[in-house]
């Protein structure tokens, strides 16, 4: 199982280690050191590295790099959940997962590491039951604590710990009883350079919020379930429900909580809600490139396509790129060749183009490559699957909810290739 | 936590805080401790009694904390009183408690197995995989299934249908990472018929809808195992393999580290059933920022899938990689081309076609790949793509790697008659040939003999030249004896030499790359674990060769069947009938099928498993001796008749040597030395050794091999009690510190009178070797011929 775990930042400084079996000396991580050396590009390190005696395992979240030591065969997969399931702690607990935010709280963060692995098997992950034990950071309760002397850790075994829905603690209350979903697409897509789509697919979640006292069973149906063949599932769902009815059963977790992912990817499903018109080129011979894009909406299902930002990465011998936007800014980082272009809303009537020259290093070869543009863009109030949700029903409690549901389509990985 | 400040001075006053009511104080005593027990035991000792009052709080809570902070404490004096309190918490009423105290079970064995076993703690924790909570049987799971990895041949985890069923109940209640543990517990599992079978997997089948991608992998490794079991015409069969392709696909959207995991589980799986994701090439195609691990990965797995179907799109995608900028992935695309040319009959000319407009791209690398694919495609369809020929030469120049231009070389022999310029180009290459690898070198002989063979007039000059090069100047052994053996053939028969050098070649396989299908199998016994990273079998990695079990996919067998003894079936099925059959683990006859059958790297090496599976061993040596039958130490006076026998008789060598053994007086069959213990265990301590008998006097034979790097002092040997009573007759005698990669030789007198307990086989012998380093244990089994006196009798027993 998970025997060490350390934390590195991005100057390659170990700066928190934890042992959960026996001491392994920190010199195990010029392993890590080594490949990311090899690899240039921080994202490019292998996860998984193997050293004469111990495997590491890491995962890079927000800056960081969370090495994890096993000495024996363990599934990688659970490793990397795990590692993930502490990054998402940290910000769970502190707002964000940064290197000044662990040191700030590292007592905190040494009391949740270790409620949340015994000798390498996990204990307790679930956010409510780690908030019942130990309680997360404020300014009032440390100024509380600080007076009455009394401490962030609870003293009661969590109610949750045990029960069959562990994701629940009992005795919840709330004087207004909500509950809110989100439903909310990404669109993965490569379109290619004549702009008919190579590859697209929707990565769909509903993330809820959930603040009802009690213990509310609630079912939530859908217009369309047929849409939903490849879902995943929170653990609190019934499964048999879904399989037979169609139907999301389930008593929820207190709080914000990812109910379902879900895909579809039947390409006729899957709409394109803008397209971009392109024209990149580089002269031989000669030290400069003209760069043209427009973008304009397409199937928007009437809505408006807004925040929409351009990233591209230039090829290595751009110099500078001299561009007039007709609407938003533009930036380029003549050391990493990266052009950004925050276009903001699409207006029909005018579509937003970027239009310039680019400058390259004089007597280099014109560049092989042209560069792909990632698109970023949103569409409030749009599922674009056209998931629906029909209705929510609550039982087990008296009141009335105040019940919502939000619809946003958003790119994912959104890529247009020229 | 303490920003890397020594503070165990403070160890004493620390202490004394334990007893407080303020449970985060108390946690965090709790958490200094286990920092620092290790470098103050004796103070350590202090805190015992505390632990042992926790344990009975009222607050389950504050019990729990206890178990499972003493197990964090490895210091052994107070591993000795954790037992008493450990044994009621794993009775616990609370099953918070309970499931606390099976981890702690597991930690205590990793600190001190003996004692595990002496306090009976390992039936306790198989008791608790029928416990109530689903939490507590997941952790008995958890806790068994890492005793068992260090211990292969116990049968802990030995699970009936009872257990099974209790397992399947807790994996639909316990948490996310319980459910891996169960899930890879049931993957242990042979059901005994397909119905079995088939039932497993329909209660397993939820957990692919599960959002832990651990869970998920742990379902998918389950149901791929237990498939090979039903039958293909059964509409089940049919069902499962749709459902297991949405789940490997969603593996794909989660982060790229998850990603990589997943998708070198799915090429396994794409080599075992390529139907599952036949369908689903897309969502391998590759975006320009993921992480290159992923890519590469991707690439590999598009090629698997490319077919006929698909592989219009496919090539359009290997094309736009190929003008990428990572060199890495883009050298890979073009060689994806190249196999999917081979892979894919109609697709060929396509490829060729995309291959000649990357080689006009000028790009040296993509030339240089481009070329050496070409050399490939060249092979798979002798006479059709020649006319591209010209083109190639033209890129003769920017070549400059070994392997383009043997490439390029090769092609420039092989259709030396339809390149005018054949002997001016192969003779520009020759002005360098001291500076060529000898990859290059080689091809270049090769190349010219097959030139001059097709057009013996002009290149006369040339071929001398080169075979000269090759014999005469250089110092490559490989290179001389090629030259010299194209000499011999040119200038002894001519036609001869037409026929072997202009032969006719084999048509190159479909794909190079896939792995062994026994290999294959065993991986699939593996998946989502670090064997299907690397795919090895983890006896290829694993440190210290521990926890090498075999594990193989179950036989496919119909229910009817099933009225043979499950024990024999396997066993006595002989391999040339069902060649898919291989026996389940930990059956004596079955491991030694396995080692015959098995893929050679897989195979576990001899010694290995004769420290860990006694009944082996003694079949391991026998086939050892039959190989090396000089190994056998000659008897000191005439050997009777039957003594000669013993070689022969290989396994069955104990039972001649009961015979010998009665009718010679001094002197018996000596077993050749096995390794007990393997360098890697023992921290570099290799021992290795057999026993004698001799004048009416056992010895056990050692031979202690330091392969460490520091020098090795203070020996000494002990027995654990065993069924006769064997003992160290003498102290363990060596005399000079043992110096790394030196060997000493002892023989150490044995005799019957240490106290007895019955072990299980009979003659099994536990002992612990102490050095200045540790101390180290291993087993093995004594023939039972050196406790029989000469005269016939059995000694004292």
């Amino acid at each position: 199982m998970i025997h060490s775990l350390f934390l590195i930042n991005c100057s390659g400084d170990i700066f928190l280690e934890k042992h959960w079996k026996s001491v392994v000396s920190q010199s195990v991580c010029d392993y890590f050191f080594e490949a990311q050396e090899k690899a240039a590009d921080v994202e490019n390190v292998p996860p998984v590295i193997s050293t004469p005696h111990h495997y590491l395992i890491s995962i890079y979240r927000d800056k960081l790099f969370f090495v994890s030591v096993i000495q024996t065969e363990v599934p990688p997969l659970f490793v990397i959940e795990f590692l993930h399931r502490v990054a998402d702690t940290f910000q769970d607990y502190f707002g964000e997962c940064s290197e000044a935010a662990i040191k700030d709280n590292v007592v905190i963060v040494y009391e949740l590491l270790e409620e949340m692995l015994d000798n390498g098997f996990p204990l307790a992950t679930e956010s409510n039951i780690l908030k019942e034990l130990i309680k997360p950071p404020t300014i009032l309760r440390s100024v509380v604590n600080s007076i009455t002397g009394s401490s962030n850790v609870g003293d009661t075994l969590p109610t949750g710990q045990l029960s069959n829905i562990p994701w629940r603690r009992a005795g919840v209350k709330y004087t207004n009883n909500e509950a809110y979903f989100d439903v909310i697409e990404e669109i993965d897509a490569i379109i290619d350079k004549s702009g008919s789509t190579v590859f697209a697919e929707i990565q769909g979640v509903i993330d809820a919020c959930i603040k009802l006292s009690g213990m509310p069973d609630l079912s939530l149906s859908f217009m369309n379930p047929r849409l939903l063949d490849d879902v995943s599932f929170h653990p609190c769902i019934r499964f048999k429900r879904w399989e037979s009815e169609r139907v999301l059963s389930f008593i929820p977790p207190d709080g914000n909580f990812r109910l379902i992912s879900y895909r579809v990817s039947s390409q006729n499903l899957v709409a394109i809600p803008v397209y971009v018109k392109h024209s990149i080129s580089f002269k031989e011979n000669s030290s400069c490139g003209r760069f043209d894009i427009t973008i304009g909406p397409k199937q928007n299902m009437g809505k408006t396509i807004e925040g929409i930002t351009v990233t591209v990465h230039m090829p290595k011998v751009v110099l500078n790129m001299n561009l007039t936007p007709t609407q938003g800014s533009y930036t380029f980082d003549p050391v990493t060749k990266v052009l950004t272009w925050d276009v903001g809303k699409i207006t029909p009537q005018k579509l937003p183009s970027l239009k310039g020259l680019v400058n390259l290093q004089s007597g280099a070869p014109k560049p092989e490559e042209n560069p792909s543009l990632n698109i970023q863009f949103k569409i409030q109030q749009l599922a674009i699957s056209g998931l629906k949700v029909n209705r929510l029903d609550m039982y087990g409690e008296k009141y009335k909810p105040f019940k919502g549901v939000k619809y946003v389509t958003k790119a994912g990985k959104f890529q247009v290739r020229t | 936590m303490t920003v890397g400040k020594d503070v165990s001075a403070l160890f004493p006053d620390v202490v004394n805080c334990m007893q407080t009511d303020n449970l985060e104080l108390k946690k965090l005593v709790y958490l200094y401790l286990m920092n620092y027990a290790k470098s103050q035991p004796d103070m350590a000792i202090m805190a015992v009694n505390t632990f042992v009052k926790d344990c009975e709080d009222p607050n389950p809570l504050i019990r729990a904390l206890a178990v499972r902070t003493m197990g964090c404490i490895r210091v052994d004096k107070i591993t000795e009183y954790l037992c008493e309190p450990l044994r009621k918490c794993l009775k616990d009423e609370d099953p918070y408690v309970r499931k606390t105290a099976a981890v702690c079970v597991a930690k205590l064995h990793d600190i001190n197995a003996q004692l595990v076993e002496d306090q009976g703690f390992l039936d306790t924790l198989k008791d608790l995989i029928s416990d109530s909570n689903p939490m507590v049987v997941a952790n008995a799971a958890a806790a068994l299934s890492e005793i068992a990895e260090s211990h292969p041949s116990s049968n802990l985890l030995d699970l009936n249908p009872q257990s099974i069923n209790k397992l399947l109940t807790a994996l639909n209640e316990c948490t996310e990472w319980g459910q891996i543990f169960i899930l890879d517990c049931l993957a242990n599992y042979t059901p005994k018929d397909d119905r079995e079978a088939q039932s497993i997997c329909e209660r397993v089948t939820p957990r692919l809808s599960h959002a832990n991608s651990a869970v998920v992998l742990s379902a998918v490794k389950v149901l791929m195992k237990f498939m090979e079991m039903l039958s293909k015409d059964l509409d089940y069969y049919g069902t499962l393999l749709k459902k297991l392709a949405p789940p490997l696909v969603t593996l794909l959207s989660a982060e790229p580290e998850l990603q990589y995991v997943a998708l070198r589980n799915i090429n396994l799986i794409v080599q075992k059933r390529p139907e599952i994701l036949k369908h689903e090439m897309k969502v391998f195609f590759v975006k320009y920022n993921d992480p290159i691990y992923v890519k590469l990965e991707k690439l590999d797995i598009m090629i698997r899938l490319a077919s006929q179907a698909n592989i219009a799109q496919v090539l359009a995608e290997l094309k736009e990689y190929a003008t990428e900028v990572d060199v890495d992935f883009v050298r890979k695309a073009v060689r994806a081309i190249g196999r999917c040319a081979i892979k894919v009959e109609q697709s060929a000319e396509r490829c060729v076609s995309t291959l000649l407009d990357l080689i006009q791209t000028k790009v040296n690398y993509v030339v240089q790949e481009a070329i050496v694919v070409i050399k490939d495609i060249f092979r798979k369809y002798p006479n059709k793509y020649e006319s591209v020929i010209a083109t190639l030469c033209e890129n003769l120049d920017s070549l400059d790697e070994p392997e383009a231009r043997a490439a390029m070389i090769w092609i420039v022999g092989e259709y030396a008659e339809r390149i005018d310029n054949a002997d001016e180009l192969l003779e520009s290459f020759l002005e360098g040939f001291h500076d060529e690898s000898t990859q290059v070198q080689l091809q270049l002989l090769t190349a010219i003999v097959k030139l001059f063979l097709k057009k013996p007039t002009e290149t006369q000059e040339l071929v001398q030249q080169v075979l000269s090069l090759a014999t005469q100047d250089s110092d490559n052994p490989d290179l001389r004896d090629r030259g010299y053996i194209y000499w011999r053939l040119l200038s002894t028969d001519p036609v001869a030499a037409k026929e072997v050098v202009l032969a006719e070649k084999p048509l190159i396989s479909e794909e190079t790359d896939l792995i062994e299908p026994t290999l294959l199998d065993e991986l699939i016994c593996y998946i989502g674990t670090l064997a299907s990273v690397y795919h090895k079998p983890p006896s290829a990695f694993v440190e210290g060769g521990r926890g090498v079990v075999h594990k193989s996919l179950p036989p496919r067998t119909a229910s009817n069947e099933s009225t043979e003894s499950p024990e024999t079936a396997p066993a006595g099925a002989p391999p040339g009938e069902q060649p898919d059959v291989i026996p389940a683990q930990g059956d004596l006859l079955g491991d030694l099928l396995n080692l015959d059958l098995g893929p050679p790297v897989s195979g576990p090496p001899l010694a290995t498993s004769s420290v860990q599976m006694g009944a082996v061993d003694l079949l391991g040596g026998g086939l050892d001796s039959l190989i090396g039958g000089t190994n056998f130490v000659a008897p000191t006076t005439a050997a009777a008749p039957a003594n000669l026998g013993a070689p022969i008789g290989s396994g069955l060598s104990d039972l001649f040597d009961l015979t010998s053994g009665v009718g010679t007086l001094s002197g018996s069959y000596v077993a050749p030395k096995a390794v007990w213990l393997p360098a890697m265990k023992a921290k570099g301590l290799e021992i290795s050794g057999t026993f004698t008998r001799q004048v009416a006097s056992i010895s056990m034979d050692l031979q202690l091999t330091n392969k460490a790097l520091q020098v090795m002092t203070d020996f000494a040997i002990q027995f654990n009690r065993n069924s006769f009573g064997l003992a160290p007759a003498a102290p363990l005698q060596v005399h000079a510190p043992l110096s790394p990669n030196q060997t000493v030789e002892i023989s150490l007198p044995l005799s019957t009178v240490g106290s007895v307990m019955k072990m299980e086989p009979l003659n099994n012998l536990q002992v612990a070797v102490k050095n200045n380093i540790d101390v180290f244990y291993f087993r093995t089994l004594y023939p039972l011929h050196i406790l029989f006196v000469e005269d016939g009798k059995m000694g004292e027993s």
